[in-house]
């Protein structure tokens, strides 16, 4: 009960903000909530935006999948392989830090305009932060466990897939939903700049055009659907963090 | 100590031989000039920019707004992790506010907030803030709950006065998390930053790489990178050595 209390009061805070920014500035910036959700409605039924979300899906399918796979298998070599580990890590947690929106034009000139570029920047978004997590969880396994492993005589098939995955596991799936949040913004900021369909192209046309409405709705779809699949893989990670 | 060297000296000889490799490359002409020039270039026209002064003013501009959407992050992010670390029930209530913040991808926003504040440095503050503010309240949260108990009591039974507890107890208790915290408001501040300049702007490091990019002047583009990413992994740098220092201290003591 509390829990409904607090999700409706996080829900009216966020609607006066945003009634206030339209008090402030006015239909030329923002359109009222009432309006966008009118606008939202109408636009899940048109067949044409659902071109645009299959565009953005497709590209942020591909993205997450080579992510995540290449992501899990780098990151639990390199925690296998303390040394190689070590060496790593500064260089990645740098990686990180850098403003990738910059390195969009070399993405550009490599692989040229369309789905691949747009690829490569939700990957180059979301794989360093899955690797840093898979190295940690393959670092920080208890010695214990390996050598009660080693006692019960486990082939290397069993330890793998009775010691090693369920260790890993939890740490893994946080990871993950980073890297999910992180390769979306990715593929979405690739749309902005250098494509004709998908979701970033329809939020920055929306502004050269000067379509506020089309802009602020497709903002907030985006929104919801990123904070609703978050909420469902943070429930997935608590569970994976309880049983662990 | 050798372990530790070992590992210094190949991370070095990694990162030499993989500048060395593009270098190589690029001279070999495998990568044609068109999609990268090679580093050694890069480095040569970043140093005459900046001997001309050509860099002077859009980095000043960066740096200012990096400075100052930093400051109002660090600022407001520990003011607003202390606010809600005392009131427990506000803490409940925004918890999954916080959780899902960075699930959001804020650039989305900019459009939006160019359209409210119009097209000059204070949407991109804005951004920088949104995006480095919450990471400094979740940090000061992280490290206000991990002041021990008994330190508490301890200042209770010295009779310490409120400002001497956080002087004494506080600060120094909650320190390492307050650092992390630090240290995610610099990154998230300069990617939003940068990353604004880049989408919608009229100024600064952003500005000058997509506009050189769009004038197909690769030179320019590539020297700029090669500054931002130096500047991004030096203070990144800066940042870690300090923070094994104070570590290291805290092991002592």
């Amino acid at each position: 009960m509390m829990r409904f209390v607090d999700a409706v009061a996080i829900v009216a805070a966020i609607l006066l903000i945003w009634l206030g920014l339209y008090a402030y500035a006015g239909d030329v910036a923002i359109t009222s909530p009432l309006r966008t959700f009118v606008f939202a409605a109408e636009l899940l039924s048109r067949a044409s935006f659902w071109n645009h979300v299959g565009a953005t899906m497709a590209a942020f399918a591909m993205a997450l999948a080579i992510s995540a796979v290449a992501g899990v298998a780098l990151g639990l070599v390199l925690g296998m392989r303390r040394f190689a580990g070590e060496v790593a890590e500064p260089i990645l947690s740098s990686l990180y830090t850098i403003p990738k929106v910059t390195l969009y034009p070399v993405m550009l000139l490599i692989f040229g305009l369309g789905m691949s570029a747009k690829v490569a920047f939700g990957v180059i978004h979301g794989m360093i932060p899955v690797m840093l997590f898979t190295m940690a969880a393959a670092k920080n396994i208890q010695p214990v466990l390996l050598r009660t492993a080693r006692v019960l005589r486990l082939s290397p098939t069993q330890t793998a897939l009775s010691v090693l995955a369920p260790a890993v596991t939890p740490e893994i799936i946080t990871g993950l939903r980073v890297g999910f949040a992180l390769t979306l913004l990715g593929v979405l900021i690739g749309e902005m700049f250098a494509s004709q369909r998908g979701l970033g192209f329809l939020i920055i046309n929306g502004i050269e055009v000067h379509d506020v409405r089309m802009t602020t709705t497709v903002t907030l779809l985006v929104v919801v659907f990123a904070v609703a699949a978050n909420g469902l893989m943070l429930a997935l990670d608590r569970r994976a963090h309880h049983f662990a | 100590m050798t372990r530790t060297r070992g590992i210094i000296w190949t991370r070095v000889a990694l990162i030499v031989g993989a500048v060395g490799l593009i270098e190589l490359l690029c001279r070999l002409g495998v990568i044609k000039s068109l999609t990268m020039i090679a580093p050694s270039q890069m480095a040569l026209e970043l140093a005459r920019m900046i001997a001309s002064g050509e860099l002077t003013a859009p980095a000043a501009y960066t740096f200012t707004e990096v400075g100052t959407a930093f400051a109002v992050s660090v600022v407001a992010g520990g003011a607003l992790g202390a606010l809600v670390h005392v009131h427990p029930r506000l803490r409940h209530a925004l918890d999954p506010l916080l959780v899902s913040w960075y699930a959001v991808p804020f650039f989305v926003f900019y459009p939006l907030l160019v359209a409210l504040f119009g097209l000059n440095a204070l949407p991109l503050i804005a951004i920088g803030v949104i995006f480095a503010a919450p990471a400094m309240m979740l940090s000061t949260l992280a490290g206000l709950d991990r002041v021990p108990r008994v330190m508490r009591k301890v200042a209770r039974v010295h009779r310490l006065s409120r400002v001497q507890e956080v002087r004494l107890i506080t600060l120094p208790s909650a320190a390492p998390h307050l650092f992390t915290g630090l240290k995610l408001a610099f990154a998230y501040s300069f990617i939003g930053i940068i990353a604004g300049e880049f989408i919608l702007s009229g100024g600064g490091l952003g500005y000058g790489i997509a506009y050189a990019y769009e004038s197909f002047e690769n030179r320019t583009m590539y020297a700029l990178m090669l500054f931002v990413l130096l500047i991004a992994t030096g203070v990144n740098g800066a940042l870690h050595i300090w923070d094994g220092r104070l570590a290291r201290r805290r092991g002592r003591t």
